[in-house]
This record gives structure tokens, sequence and C-alpha cells, in this order.
């Protein structure tokens, strides 16, 4: 008998007023009872719309009808044959808009928690199974990976399992990408996605860490001296934008990327960091954004007394996840929306001491279908405080088009590519994730990864056969 | 992990490291950046690339000791390994077609310096070095410099060696004696550099500096190395780190060069005290 409650298993998550003082994950996860008790709410459809709502298809029901077993590991290997990074997707998938949002359960109550029991599982597997993957048998044919993000991770994985020799280049110290240096530890664990990373090495995965593709070796080198049959690029969209507005150099004025990567990539969070990060009284983040939640939570967690979300639209139009502008709101984020800043002003040392704001008002919906906001007039006030991050989404890194002759990007620097497959302008040079969309999310970026893999696949095939 | 071929003391506060790194030597330009990370716990930091050798495969970095991160790098010795090395970073100085060169070097800046004039006298340019230090025994790469310099003047603050005063007094000198330089390219601390834009900019002698703002990645992914150029933000690591100096806001990039002094003091104390105990 399925459980017919309407509502969602809560999952256990620590206090508001604690956990904004420290950076531990917020959710703690299902206990195995919960797990079952949960799954036992799936209806086992036979048309699953859940699994067209996955953007890697992971067999959702099969992997639900186990863990409602309480077979946990065959579960997992149900999941482990369409996603190679179930402990970070259950966490930070939009689920409400993709899984989920299709399961029949959603429409007289809540969906299943699908994105909990995968996280679940995962977890579970994590802690109690410590067997190696078999490596695959190899085909002899290469591929090189540019960027080690989720992306260029899962095309790892899925080539790795057909048996391909893949190496991945990764620019910084660490693989992971924006899963590293970006979602702060309190959303996933780093410990986590390193697991998942060392799962990829033991399918064989070459992981080249502290490699910037386009300086080091370009990908005309990789394809022609280094024997790679084709390449992926997946370097992501990691250039921050500026709003161009008087102040912006001042002390104190950080892109929510510098500031998420001194606090989540090189720890400055921890005491005895060597990396700096400033200790702020009041912090203004500029943005709506899952990325302007990530910084505005991190900033309450390195002691600010006031940070403020300032937003330009207004609520009903955050771009974020509403579960993570709930989860700010909980934690004593104030939001200033329908707000834009106008200019930082500074202190005599070139410190920022406050920043001059105008009230905004909605107007006609523009081209992109939002609604156009337009400042108020004589509505100019001040805000007070000491720091300033922009978070105001990122476009791609020049370095591998300017690099790359024939790769065709459009006008915001995004990679072409032909279709969902990812095959660029150039033969056998393929690319997906953030690289070709502009920021985007961590499963569209995996989605793109898989599609990827499997064309990549074809066309070594049929070049073979030719 | 890169290994550390050669360790040597230029003078009390700066050493040069060899390391072995043949991807990056076989690309390294003069005026590129590598950034390291001596530790696993180490900062990420910026240092021009000194010197490189393709066919040895080795990349050198000369680097004074001014706070903890450098002395963590400081206590690696020859044989021992640093943890990430990578490069080489930032755009290439451009030295095609200058026929007659003045450069300018300040202090550890010399070291940076040094591979800009050796290109240039490969290329056949007439390089004029003018190399400026606080004392005697600050002195670095004197031999290196008069190997690769048509002529070289040395300078010191209080007179203890070559000529007593600041770079820019014979620089302006030469000016107005009609050296006729297409250009002056300059490499130290933001103040001197800051002053020998006001000296070449009266006379219009188009004039390039090395900026060393804050960096985190050195890939253009964060912009703490922002400077404003021309009224525009650049990135230094990817637009840079050599800039038009009659452009360059350099009051801006001074203020920002001290945003973290007081951890950085602090984290300096506390590297001291427990570099004292390693000894005791």
């Amino acid at each position: 008998m399925p459980n017919m409650d309407p509502k969602k298993c809560p999952m256990p998550s620590q206090d508001p007023n604690i956990r904004n003082k420290n950076f531990k994950e917020v959710a703690l996860g299902y206990t195995a009872e919960m797990a079952v008790n949960e799954a036992k709410r799936c209806l086992q459809c036979k048309k699953p719309a859940c699994r067209t709502g996955c953007p890697v298809q992971i067999d959702i029901p099969a992997f639900i009808a186990e863990v409602a077993k309480g077979d946990f590991e065959a579960a997992y290997q149900v999941i482990a044959k369409s996603s190679a990074l179930p402990a970070v997707c259950g966490r930070v998938c939009p689920q409400e808009n993709q899984c989920e949002g299709k399961c029949v359960r959603g429409i007289k109550g809540e969906p299943v928690g699908i994105g909990r029991l995968e996280r679940f599982v995962a977890d579970w597997h994590r802690e109690n199974v410590h067997t190696p993957a078999a490596k695959p048998e190899p085909n002899g044919h290469k591929v090189a990976v540019i960027g080690a993000g989720p992306s260029g991770l899962t095309v790892a994985g899925d080539l790795a399992k057909l048996g391909y020799k893949v190496t991945v280049y990764e620019a910084l110290h660490v693989a992971g990408g924006v899963l590293m240096y970006g979602i702060p530890e309190f959303r996933l664990p780093k410990d986590i996605v390193q697991h998942e990373v060392e799962g990829l090495k033991e399918l064989g995965v070459d992981i080249e860490c502290n490699m910037v593709i386009g300086k080091v070796l370009t990908v005309d080198e990789l394809m022609n001296d280094y024997g790679f049959e084709a390449i992926y690029i997946a370097s992501g969209a990691g250039l921050p934008r500026f709003m161009g507005i008087p102040g912006e150099s001042l002390k104190g004025v950080y892109s929510a990327n510098e500031y998420l990567t001194r606090v989540n990539l090189m720890k400055a969070y921890q005491p005895g960091s060597r990396t700096p990060i400033m200790k702020s009284r009041a912090v203004a983040v500029v943005g709506g954004g899952n990325v302007a939640m990530d910084a505005a939570r991190c900033a309450k967690r390195l002691g600010a007394e006031q940070v403020y979300i300032v937003y330009r639209r207004g609520m009903a139009e955050l771009p974020a996840r509403k579960e993570e502008v709930e989860h700010a709101e909980e934690e004593g984020i104030i939001f200033k929306t329908l707000t834009n800043p106008v200019e930082v002003l500074g202190d005599e040392n070139g410190c920022v001491k406050g920043m001059t704001c105008v009230e905004m008002e909605l107007g006609e919906p523009d081209a992109s279908g939002r609604r156009r906001p337009i400042v108020k007039e004589g509505s100019e006030f001040e805000l007070d405080v000491d720091t300033m991050i922009m978070a105001l989404g990122t476009s791609p890194n020049p370095l591998i088009r300017s690099t790359t002759p024939g790769l065709d990007t459009d006008k915001h620097g995004c990679i072409i590519t032909d279709g969902p497959d990812g095959l660029t302008s150039r033969p056998f040079v393929y690319a997906g994730g953030d690289a070709v969309t502009g920021a985007a999310t961590v499963i569209l970026a995996m989605g793109a990864g898989k599609e990827a893999a499997k064309a990549i696949d074809e066309a070594i095939k049929a070049k073979e056969q030719a | 992990m890169f290994k550390i071929v050669k360790k040597r003391e230029l003078n009390p506060t700066v050493t040069e490291m060899v390391i072995e790194a043949p991807l990056i030597a076989k690309k390294a330009k003069a005026g590129q950046f590598i950034i390291i990370r001596a530790k696993e716990d180490s900062e990420r930091i910026p240092l021009t690339i000194a010197h490189y050798d393709a066919a040895a495969g080795t990349v050198a970095i000369i680097f004074q000791i001014v706070g903890a991160g450098t002395m963590q790098l400081n206590s690696l010795k020859e044989g021992e390994y640093v943890h990430d090395f990578v490069g080489p970073l930032g755009k290439a100085t451009e030295i095609e077609g200058l026929k007659n060169v003045c450069v300018v070097g300040g202090g550890v800046g010399c070291a940076i310096a040094l591979p800009v004039a050796q290109a240039l006298k490969a290329q056949g340019t007439k390089v004029t070095g003018i190399i400026g230090f606080r004392n005697k025994d600050l002195v670095i790469l004197e031999d290196e410099f008069r190997a690769c310099c048509d002529e070289l003047i040395i300078m010191s603050d209080d007179g203890s060696y070559g000529q007593k005063g600041v770079v820019t007094m014979p620089l302006e000198e030469k000016i107005k004696a009609g050296a006729n330089f297409d250009e002056v390219i300059t490499i130290g601390p933001l103040i001197m550099m800051k002053f020998v834009v006001k000296t070449t900019k009266p006379y219009n002698v188009k004039t390039v500096v090395s900026m060393n703002p804050i960096m985190v990645d050195g890939t253009g992914m964060c912009g703490g190395c922002r400077l404003t150029v021309g009224g525009k933000t650049k990135f230094a690591c990817v637009d840079g780190p050599d800039f038009d100096g009659f452009e360059v806001d350099f009051d801006e990039a001074m203020h920002r060069g001290t945003m973290y002094r007081d951890f950085e003091t602090h984290a300096r104390e506390a590297e001291c005290n427990l570099l004292k105990k390693e000894v005791e």
C-alpha cells in the first residue's frame, strides 16, 4: 500500500539561528526509516512523468522502488547508470522545476521528495559501500575534457564507462568547478564533491589540475600533438560582470565569484586560513539569483550584523530558487527589493562606507518578458554598508575562444553548438554547460554533458567504421 | 607537485627558485606570470616569470620575502616541491618593432624587468637599463642586466652603490638630452611606476607599466585584480599585467593594494613565530 500522506516527509535541518553562524550543512538528510517512508509515497506510474523532467533521465520509479524495499545499494546502482554525481544533484538541483515538478502526487499535495531520496541513496552508498567501481575495458580511444565542473565531469564519467581514456584539464588546483568554488559548504559539503571526483578516477579518468587550456596548451595541440580524437569544452561562464557605477573599485567591493572563491575554495571562513577575507559589519549583495543568496548567507556566517539583498525588481521576480530565498530569510537576510545602487561611497582610506540607491517601480514587460524596472524620481537614499558584493551574473571566459581558430561564438561569447549534441563549428570539438548557454544550472550542464558523451561516442565509432 | 631544482639567495630578502615545469617553460614569454601555492594550505599568489628555459623545462621565479605567503614559500628547500604552479598567465609584453627602449626596474621588480630587457636585446633593440634599489645590499641581477643592456645605470636611495637618488632622475636627464626612446617599460613598486609616468608624460614618451594588484585565480574569473585604465575596468590577470602608464589610475591601485594589510601583518607575525619554533 502506498503512503498517501499529502505532504513530503520533512527533512531535518539545523535551526536557522544556529546555522547562520556556522558553515556546516543546513539540511541534515533523511534517516533510513524516513527514506523508506517517503519512497512509499511513489505510485510507481506506468508512464513516469518525473523521468521526463530529469535532464539526465534517471529511472526514478525503479530506484524509488528499491528504496521502498530497503535495498539502498540496488537503488544506488539504478541511479549510477544515469548520473555520475547523485550526492551533488540530490542537493543542488531545482527539483521543483524538474523531476518533482512533474510528479503526479504534486497535483493534489506535495510531490514525492525525489531529490531527498536521491541524496539519501548516494550518501548511504558513500558511507556503507567501499568497493571501488570496476574499471571498464579500454576501447583504445582518447578524449580530452576542458574544465572539471559538473558538465565536464559528466562527460568524463559517461565516456570512461564506455571504455574511453579520458583526461580532464582543470585550471584551478582542485576539480569540481562551481561545486568547489561557488556553491558553499553549507549547501554542498566539499568532501562529498571530492568523493564523487574520486569515483571518476576509479573509472580510470585522469584529472590534471593547474592546466589553463588556451595558455599552457591549446585545443589544436591537444588534438594534433596529444592524440585526442575529440574534445569537450566545458569551461563554464566564470567572467564576472560589474555595474560600471562610480566607486566600484573601492576596497570592500567584491564580485560574488571572488567572495565565494575566497570563502569556499580557499576556505577563508576557517580560522587560520591563509587566504584573507574582509571582516564586514554590513553587507549589500547586489542581485537576486542563487549566487546572490549564497554570497549573502556566507557573509552572514562570517559575522556581518546586517546583510542585504539589493535587487531592482520585486520579491516575485527573484530568479533564485524559492527554497534558497526562504532559507536566506530564515537566517536573517534583509531583502531590499525594487532598489538599485547608483554609486558606491568611499571614505578617505578608499574603503566602502555606504552606497547610494534609488527606488524602482515595475513598468511594462521588456524583451525578456520580465517587467522593466523604472527609477522613481527623487527616491535617492543612502544605505549604510561597508562591503558590497556584485552578483550580477557571469559570462564565458574568452581564453578558449580566442585561442581556438574556427570556433564560432555568439555576441555574448558563448560557444555556438549545432543542436543538443554539442558539436561546435569544429569537427570533433564539442561543448556544453555554461560555456554554451551562459550561466545556468548544475543539472543542465550535466544534461548537456550526457548528450555530448553520446554524440562523441557515435562520432568516434562512425569514424572507425569509415 | 612541481620540483624546486635550484634555490639561490640573491640578497637577504630576495630568493630565486628554479621550478621544473616543462609545459609552462615551452609557452612562457617575457612579461607573463604564474600563480603559485607553496603548500596544500597556502594562499594562491602571483609571481612574474623571471626566466624560462624550454630546453631544460624550467621556469624561474624571484620573490621578495614580504609576508606569510612568501615566507612559507621560502621555507621550501632545493629538491622539495611546490604544491601548485599554474601558467603562463597574462599577456606577454609587446616588444615587436621597438628600436630604442628604456627599461626601468625598481627593487625586486628588476627580476621582472630582466626577461623583458633580455627579450628586447635578443631582437636587436637598443636597451638602456635604469635599475634602482634602497641600498647596496639589495642590489640583484647586476651581471645579468649588464649582459643585455647597451647602457646600465644603477641607482641607490642612499648612494651606497651606483648613483645616489631615484630612477626618475637619470630617466629625465636622458630624455632631456634627446635619448629618443620609442618606449619606456617600467616595473617596480606602484609609487615608483607612478613617478616614472609623471616623468615621461610631459615629454609624451610612451610608457608601459607592469601592474601588480591582488589576485586570487589569475584566470579572469573573479575580478579581484581589477584596475581602472582609461576610465574602464580592466582585469590585470587577463587584460594585462602591462598597461599604458598614462591611462592607469595609480592612486586607486595603491589603495586597493592595502585591502588586507591588517590580516597580512597578523599572518606575517604568526608565520615568523612558527618559523622561530621550528628553529628551536
